[in-house]
């Protein structure tokens, strides 16, 4: 007769303790999402309407310069730079680098603190050049 | 315990006869996807203004319109090949052959669109 024991439970998301890794994990999946859907969508109505005739592009233009353009162009840029420094991170684990738990804390929390920098310099002179 | 001829036993693929595919594609489609969106990133933004005009100039150029182009293509084919990996981890049952289907209409959809409305600009004018 075995005794009764807690068997070990399976590596599953609610038996870690959260961190930065997990967080740059699942945000890659979702910006690339986001990326699939309202950037292809933008990316798209865009070209779209420049090959449609002034009249078109101007309705985009109108849209994009509003603030709700505003809040979706900064999600996208900020979703583009976060899935693009979490890819370079991904082709850096490719090599079998990276692993060790404080380096791979510290690369995803450069990765989240990039996408940041990135996507403020990328506003901040959007804005300061007036286009 | 392992069947098949010598050949299959040592090509080791199984009886799908691939293997790292999708994988590697991601990896290839992510590396260039890096320098074709930094590039448009940067270029647009190099641009004096984002009027009609001044946008159709430069779509116009080969330089710009040959890249715009492959950036239709490879994120397109990024896109899918992830889209693919999300849907197959999250839907299951008969919802999955419908939002595979989906993600393939999408794809080429608005892929084909995009394309086509470079190579109008592209083709229908003089570069600036």
């Amino acid at each position: 007769m075995t005794p009764t024991r807690t068997r070990p439970t399976s590596p599953h998301l609610t038996a870690y303790k959260w961190g930065p890794h997990m967080l740059v994990s699942i945000m890659h999946r979702v910006m690339g999402v986001g990326l699939a859907t309202v950037g292809v969508i933008g990316f798209v109505w865009w070209l779209v309407a420049l090959a449609s005739g002034k009249e078109a592009y101007a309705t985009f233009l109108t849209c994009a310069t509003g603030w709700f353009g505003y809040v979706v162009g900064i999600g996208l840029s900020f979703a583009f730079f976060l899935h693009m420094a979490n890819g370079i991170r991904h082709f850096v684990l490719d090599t079998g680098a990276g692993y060790e738990l404080k380096t791979n804390r510290i690369g995803a929390m450069v990765v989240i603190a990039g996408a940041v920098v990135l996507t403020s310099l990328m506003w901040l002179y959007i804005f300061a050049k007036g286009l | 315990m392992r069947g098949g001829t010598e050949l299959s036993r040592v090509r080791g693929l199984g009886s799908a006869h691939e293997g790292a595919h999708h994988w590697w594609h991601q990896r290839v489609t992510a590396f260039s996807n890096l320098f074709l969106i930094l590039w448009l990133i940067i270029s647009l933004l190099r641009l004096p203004g984002l009027e009609y005009e001044t946008v159709r100039g430069w779509l116009q150029s080969p330089i710009v319109a040959v890249p715009m182009a492959l950036i239709v293509i490879n994120t397109f084919w990024h896109m899918k090949m992830g889209l693919q990996v999300v849907i197959e981890d999250y839907v299951h049952g008969p919802g999955r052959i419908i939002a595979l289907a989906l993600l393939h209409f999408w794809t080429f959809g608005a892929g084909g669109l995009a394309l086509f409305s470079i190579l109008k600009v592209a083709l229908t004018g003089t570069p600036s």
